[in-house]
């Protein structure tokens, strides 16, 4: 597996700088039923195509970001960080942030998630 | 007078050692030109039988001349340079490359030497196999690792290079590519694997002013580095002691054509040479490759050489040409007074430890002639390098007019020049690789994968003018792309083998496979070339099908009666050359940690071991009395490897109490406490204390490995919730001792400004005050059982803090102890060691600690949901402390078994502690044994020990001493 990844902080990187954080999914937004928690603990979509999911730059600017890549071609189509607009538009909620009454109000000017 | 190709300086004289005996050689020679110019003929002897074998292709390409070099085996003489004092050995022979007992194997064992010999004769009987084993292992192999490993003196590097345009191969067609790309603006790479770039120009000087003009382009030559291998567009290249990792957006693959030896008899003994390899020899080395050759060729590639050498001054006693009628070039030949045989060629080379003698006839059969000589020149056919280019998703067809595997189908991004794009005269290969390397240019931005988006639309590349240079470009395509095809040269295709039973015919030098071994594997079912190739080990060996693939694929048609393109090829896999493991491991990225105090450490006489990635004195020479020491009276501990992070915001308590099953928002500042973070699945990811210092701002400590991981999870939830957090690593910018043992306090009390009796400096408080003049913060807290106060020190200040402290301690008793001792004492008082005493497996109440989960926090928390279900179910096992009855020490790792033998748990921990004078340790068992008292089995490697649960401290269970 080689490519190259675009940190939004630093630029583009090879794959080998980075950290895997897993496709991303919402953690419940209040609690689950033994099967939904086991599910959310151990199941992954496993998609053959597009996904969404989480990188850690490591070894450079220590910052989580989110890319869109295709997982049959390593192809990546963008990243950008968790605060950053959304290039497909798309409201999507990281893993944290169905922690209930966790959010913070941002400051003024980034944009905000949909939680519920 | 030196040839125009020649790479010598004559008036440098360097001196190396071929086994131990000094061989003098000019500056621009390799050990194999300098060995051949000294008259060494036999350069290795073969793999299974030990044949005395020598310069063959004379590009690095064969296995012939494998030699060792400093130690390292592995090098081939021909293409290693010589240098000043190096020790060369040969491989694989004993004693000496001119007698090799081993020869025995060829000479009487031959015939019975097939295929798949060793698994059909030493299967039986099986008791035998360690014997057997013992034996092949010695003959087999080339070269011998040494037993011991000298500390290496040299490191590898390795470098990141992102370039729009990589050429690999330095010949005409790839430095054309590489002047065209760069000169249209383009980022250019070139990898070249010869004595420098020029490809088959160099034997003729021809492309020097070539190469000054590529590189006055700005083209990055990568001189004799080898290109390994295509990994989705990553392209590593071995130089010297760097690997580049070279990824562009596009490749041009201009990597030629192999010339491929004939397979007849005797064709593997030496002054048996590739044409091609014996003329580099004289004109890039001066060395004359022979004084009386016979050449067999099937096209004008050997006919070239050929000419070339008889203008060095060697004779060319004759030339069997096995084109029905020969060439032009031929004719002048003949002219010239050379007998050159159309329609001929040769089957078989004799002689001793040298040919002497080679016998040219017609395929069919018939008039024989015979010739003496001391060179037979060879040139079967060319091979194209397509591995690479096939790496990439590349595919090959068989061409029937070239013979030859040619490329069909290129994937984007992914551009042939030269041979390999079937160009065969100069004029046309020139013209290739331009084309080639503007195409590659016209296809930047366009079709490039996994590069930057913005990259090409910025920094006025897209300009007008930059427009214009563009329609330049697609201008020159259009008129490169309109020239004529050319017409094939003329040749022949080569027999799958002449000369079969005269002698042992060889289709793969590098394992010693001959013809006959490959019809035998089809006679037994192998008749597929992927299987052949399993079962006879052919195009398996260092040079990787470079010199056997097509002899391989010739045999496997003519036995099968399949045509040359249904039997196909192989696969073809990285590396591209045999590289050292050393070069792909690199350099390592992790380095060594080492605390701010370490080298007063080494001063003190620690014994020094890896801890993670940290260097950590284990300790100072005895660690029963380091450990005593504490009890009695103090001791000093480096724990700077604790990952220590500033959590630092409004939100922080706030944050904490979400990261941790207990509380935090609620901890007073100046107080401290014991947190464990659970995953969402409940599990025990880390643990660790925090001091809160303010309001806002919390000093959390975690385990020594767990300080990276422990920020990353940290601050992944961040991400998510937008707390008004910050979170800073001071792990390496604080150093941290702990101070320990009855007699702390006093010693504390001398060095520190605050007031430290019980009362004003409790347990569990955290302080900032000045240690030995330095601020500091101070946590009262013992994870040894003792007294205990943990100082955390900028580290540039850690010496002078840990001297003062021991110059205090003194008179005392205080002793500075290591992590052995460390392990003891909070084994005394059964603190876990996350990653020792626990998994990823182990639960918060399954490691016996369910009052560090608080349920009723109002508040979500991470691992709140599956904890809530763990706190309503008995888990399996549980964490205990054992001791055993009669002092025996267990394996850590040591199975419990329950009354039937059946393994029940295991030991994590154990130790023998000298305070308690007993042997204590943790272990894993059913939760239905987890009580005082109860009896255990452990069984150890064969022993069987008795032991007892102790589900409370063996030391101060209480906490009172602690407390003090």
């Amino acid at each position: 597996m080689s490519f190259v990844l675009t940190c939004p902080n630093c630029g583009p990187r090879e794959v080998t700088d980075f950290g895997f954080g897993g496709e991303i999914g919402a953690r419940p937004s209040r609690e689950p039923s033994f099967r939904e928690l086991n599910a959310y603990n151990y199941f992954r979509a496993n998609v053959a195509g597009r996904q969404r999911e989480w990188w850690y730059h490591r070894s450079g600017c220590r910052a989580w970001f989110i890319a869109e890549r295709d997982t049959r071609t390593n192809e990546v189509h963008f990243t950008r960080l968790p605060d950053d607009e959304d290039p497909a538009g798309e409201a999507m909620v990281p893993a944290g942030s169905g922690l209930a009454g966790a959010r913070r109000e941002r400051a003024a000017g980034t944009r905000g998630w949909d939680l519920r | 007078m030196t040839q125009p190709g020649e790479r010598l300086d004559r008036g440098r004289v360097i001196t190396f050692t071929f086994d131990g005996k000094p061989v003098e050689a000019y500056a621009g020679d390799t050990i194999g030109s300098a060995l051949f110019a000294a008259g060494r003929r036999t350069f290795s002897r073969s793999f299974k039988y030990h044949r005395p074998r020598g310069l063959m292709c004379v590009s690095g390409s064969c296995p012939n001349c494998i030699c060792s070099v400093n130690g390292a085996s592995g090098a081939r003489a021909c293409t290693e340079p010589a240098r000043e004092g190096i020790d060369v050995r040969h491989v694989n022979a004993l004693p000496s490359l001119e007698h090799d007992a081993m020869r025995a194997t060829d000479l009487v064992g031959g015939p019975f030497t097939p295929p798949g010999f060793y698994y059909k004769t030493f299967i039986r009987p099986r008791r035998m196999w360690p014997l057997y084993e013992k034996v092949l292992r010695h003959a087999a192999g080339l070269g011998k690792l040494p037993a011991t490993q000298p500390e290496r003196e040299w490191r590898t590097e390795y470098r990141r290079r992102h370039a729009d345009v990589l050429v690999v191969g330095g010949g005409l067609a790839g430095l054309h590519a590489a002047l065209a790309a760069a000169g249209a603006g383009a980022d250019t790479v070139l990898v070249d694997e010869g004595p420098a770039p020029g490809g088959q120009q160099l034997v003729t000087g021809g492309s020097r002013e070539l190469v000054g003009a590529v590189r006055a382009a700005g083209v990055e030559i990568l001189e004799r580095g080898s290109a390994l291998g295509y990994f989705d567009g990553l392209v590593p290249v071995w130089q010297s002691d760097t690997l580049h990792q070279v990824r562009a957006a596009q490749h041009v693959f201009a990597t030629g054509t192999i010339e491929q030896p004939l397979v007849f008899a005797g064709n593997d003994l030496p002054g048996v040479m590739l044409a091609s390899g014996a003329r580099r020899l004289a004109a890039l080395y001066a060395v004359s490759p022979g004084r009386r050759a016979v050449l067999a060729t099937t096209s004008d590639r050997g006919l070239q050489a050929a000419v070339a050498l008889r203008d060095a001054g060697t004779e060319i006693v004759a030339v069997a040409d096995l084109r029905p009628e020969t060439s032009a070039l031929g004719r002048s030949l003949r002219a010239a007074g050379v007998p050159v045989f159309a329609g001929r060629t040769i089957v078989e080379a004799s002689g001793g430890s040298v040919v002497g003698r080679a016998t040219i006839a017609a395929l069919g059969g018939g008039a024989e002639l015979s010739f003496h000589c001391d060179l037979v020149l060879v040139s079967g056919g060319a091979l194209p390098a397509t591995s690479l280019a096939l790496q990439a998703g590349a595919q090959t067809v068989y061409d029937r007019a070239s013979g030859q595997f040619e490329l069909s189908e290129l994937p984007a991004g992914v551009h042939a020049a030269g041979e390999l794009a079937r160009a065969r005269c100069d004029e046309a290969i020139a013209a290739s690789g331009e084309l080639a390397g503007l195409r590659a240019v016209a296809a930047l931005g366009r079709d490039d994968r996994g590069r930057d988006d913005g990259r090409h639309d910025d920094g006025g590349r897209n300009d007008g003018r930059h427009e214009a240079a563009r329609d330049v470009v697609r201008a020159r395509i259009d008129e490169l792309e309109a020239r004529s095809p050319e017409a094939p040269g003329e040749l022949a295709l080569a027999p799958a083998v002449s000369g079969a039973g005269r002698g042992k015919c060889f289709a793969c030098l590098c394992e010693d496979v001959t013809a006959k071994d490959v019809s035998q594997s089809i006679d037994e079912g192998y008749d597929s070339i992927e299987l052949s190739k399993r079962y006879t080990t052919v195009t398996m060996g260092p040079c990787q099908g470079r010199m056997c693939q097509l002899p391989a694929v010739r045999l496997m048609a003519a036995e099968t009666g399949l045509s040359l393109g249904s039997v196909g090829t192989t696969t073809a896999r990285p590396p591209w050359v045999s590289v050292p493991m050393g070069i792909l491991g690199g350099r390592p990225t992790q380095p060594a940690r080492r605390s701010a105090i370490h080298d007063r450490h080494r001063e003190l006489g620690a014994v020094v071991r890896w801890a993670g990635d940290w260097r950590r004195p284990y300790h100072y020479g005895d660690p029963q009395a380091e450990a005593l020491a504490v009890h009695e009276a103090a001791g000093l501990i480096d724990v700077s490897t604790l990952g220590k992070l500033i959590v630092r915001g409004p939100d922080a308590g706030d944050f904490l109490d979400r990261m941790y099953p207990n509380r935090f928002s609620n901890l007073r500042p100046g107080r401290i406490r014991y947190g464990v973070i659970s995953s969402d699945a409940g599990r025990i990811v880390d643990d660790g204390t925090i001091c809160r210092l303010d309001d806002e701002t919390f000093y959390v400590t975690t385990t020594s490995g767990g300080a990276g991981a422990v920020e990353e999870w940290f601050s992944w939830w961040l991400a998510g919730w937008g707390h008004r957090v910050r979170l800073t690593d001071v792990t390496q910018g604080m150093a941290a001792v702990n101070l320990a043992g009855p007699r702390a306090r006093v010693i504390m009390s001398e060095v520190c400004d605050l007031d430290c009796s019980a009362p004003a400096f409790a347990y569990l408080d955290g302080r900032q005050g000045r240690v030995a003049g330095v601020p500091c913060l101070i946590l009262r807290i013992g994870f040894v059982g003792e007294v205990g106060y943990e100082i955390h020190v900028p580290a540039a200040h850690g010496v002078h803090v840990w001297d003062a402290l021991m110059a205090a301690g003194e008179r005392h008793g205080l002793r500075p102890f290591g992590l052995e001792p460390q392990r003891i004492l909070r084994l005394q008082k059964l603190h876990i060691l996350v990653g020792q005493d626990t998994d990823s497996e182990s639960t918060p109440f399954a490691a016996a600690m369910p009052w560090i989960v608080k349920l009723d926090k109002e508040q979500d928390f991470i691992g709140k949901w599956a904890l809530r279900h763990y706190a309503q179910r008995t888990p399996a096992t549980s964490l205990v402390g054992f001791t055993t009855a009669d002092g025996d020490v267990p394996t850590e790792g040591a199975v419990i078994v329950d009354e039937t033998g059946t393994p029940a748990g295991q030991v994590t921990s154990s130790r023998h502690s000298p305070v308690l004078r007993r042997t204590i340790g943790m272990a894993w068992v059913p939760t239905a044994l987890a009580q005082d008292g109860v009896a255990i089995t452990i069984s150890d490697e064969g022993r069987r020990l008795q032991a007892e649960i102790q589900t409370r401290p063996f030391f101060d269970p209480d906490g009172e001493v602690l407390r003090s």
